[in-house]
C-alpha cells in the first residue's frame, strides 16, 4: 500500500482547556520552546490566555493521560477596520504523532469557538519557511487575505 | 513567471491522477481531457513515473495510477521536475548588482519570489484535491 492510500491513523483524544499543570508536557514537545530553552514564555501564554475569557481560548488536547497538542486563539474586534475575526496564533502537535488528525480537531474547536463568539472569519500569520504549518491552514481552506503584513528593522 | 507547458501537463497529470484515489487512467484518456497531444502527455508521464509520483500500469485496460503521498507532494514538487521556480530575468538580492537600480529592483522582486515559493512548497496535491471539489461541488 503506497502513502497516499494509508488510512489515516485517528487516535482517541480529548480537547480541553488549558492548565497550568499542563505547561511542561507543551514545553517539551513545542519547537520555539525547545529552540529557546524557555519555559518561561508559555508560563506567560497561560497567565495571557489560560483563562477561560469569553474572546480567548487556550485549548490542548489529550491522548489518555498525554498532552499531544495545543492551540491558542482570540477574535480581535475592528482591527485596521477588520470585521471581527478569529486569529489562531499558536498550534502545536507532538512530532511522533503529526498528520494523524489532532491537529485539524483542535482548529475545529477553535473554529467552532470563534463562531460562537460572532467572527466570521479566521486568520492566522506564519513565518514564510515554516512550510509544515503552513501546509496544515492551507489543508484546512485557508487561503491568503485581504491584508499583507509589512515590517522593517529600527 | 509563466509556467512551460510540460510543467502544466505534469500538474494536470498529477491531480488528475490523484482525484481518481489509486484507480487508473490511460494516458489517451488524460489528453483528450485537457485537448494535449499525447506524444508530449507521454514525456511528461514518463518523467512523472520517474519521480515516484506515478505508478505506469502496463497491458490490456493499462494506464498510470498516482503513487505519491497526496498529503506531503506539493504543487512546488511537481513543478521543479520540470523548471526552476524564479521569475524570468530576476536575480536574488544576495547576488551581486551592477546599480544601484538593479538592486533596487532584486530587492522587491525577492520578495515576490520568496511569497510565490512559499505559496507552491505549502499547497498539497491533497489540499488541492479539496479545492478542486469545493469549486466543482461533490
Amino acid at each position: 500500500m503506497n502513502n497516499s492510500q494509508m488510512p489515516e491513523e485517528q487516535p482517541k483524544v480529548h480537547i480541553r482547556t488549558a492548565a497550568e499543570s499542563d505547561l511542561a508536557a507543551i514545553t517539551t514537545f513545542d519547537e520555539r520552546s525547545n529552540k529557546d530553552a524557555n519555559p518561561r514564555y508559555w508560563q506567560e501564554m497561560f497567565a495571557r490566555y489560560g483563562d477561560d475569557k469569553s474572546k480567548q481560548l487556550f485549548l490542548v488536547c489529550e491522548a489518555g493521560t498525554e498532552i499531544v497538542g495545543f492551540i491558542i486563539g482570540e477574535v480581535r474586534d475592528w482591527e485596521f477596520g477588520s470585521q471581527p475575526c478569529g486569529w489562531v496564533f499558536a498550534l502545536g502537535v507532538r512530532p511522533d504523532i503529526r498528520l494523524s488528525g489532532i491537529a485539524t480537531q483542535m482548529y475545529s474547536a477553535m473554529c467552532d469557538f470563534f463562531k460562537q463568539a460572532g467572527a466570521t472569519t479566521v486568520r492566522t500569520m506564519l513565518a514564510r519557511q515554516d512550510i509544515e504549518s503552513h501546509s496544515f491552514f492551507r489543508s484546512q481552506g485557508m487561503m491568503a487575505g485581504p491584508y499583507v503584513q509589512l515590517e522593517k528593522e529600527l | 513567471m509563466k509556467l512551460q507547458q510540460a510543467t502544466l501537463l505534469g500538474l494536470y497529470a498529477v491531480l488528475e491522477l490523484a482525484k481518481a484515489e489509486g484507480g487508473q487512467r490511460s494516458a489517451g484518456d488524460i489528453a483528450d481531457k485537457f485537448d494535449v497531444s499525447i506524444n508530449h502527455l507521454a514525456k511528461v508521464l514518463r518523467i512523472l513515473v520517474k519521480a515516484g509520483l506515478l505508478q505506469a500500469v502496463r497491458g490490456a485496460g493499462g494506464g498510470y495510477r498516482f503513487t505519491g503521498n497526496a498529503k506531503r507532494t506539493t504543487l512546488m514538487d511537481v513543478i521543479e521536475l520540470f523548471e526552476p521556480v524564479s521569475i524570468e530575468g530576476f536575480e536574488h538580492r544576495d547576488s551581486p548588482h551592477h546599480s544601484d537600480v538593479e538592486a533596487g529592483l532584486a530587492v522587491a522582486l525577492t520578495e515576490i519570489s520568496e511569497m510565490m515559493q512559499a505559496t507552491l512548497r505549502s499547497i498539497t496535491i491533497r489540499t488541492m484535491l479539496k479545492l478542486m471539489e469545493k469549486d466543482t461541488g461533490p
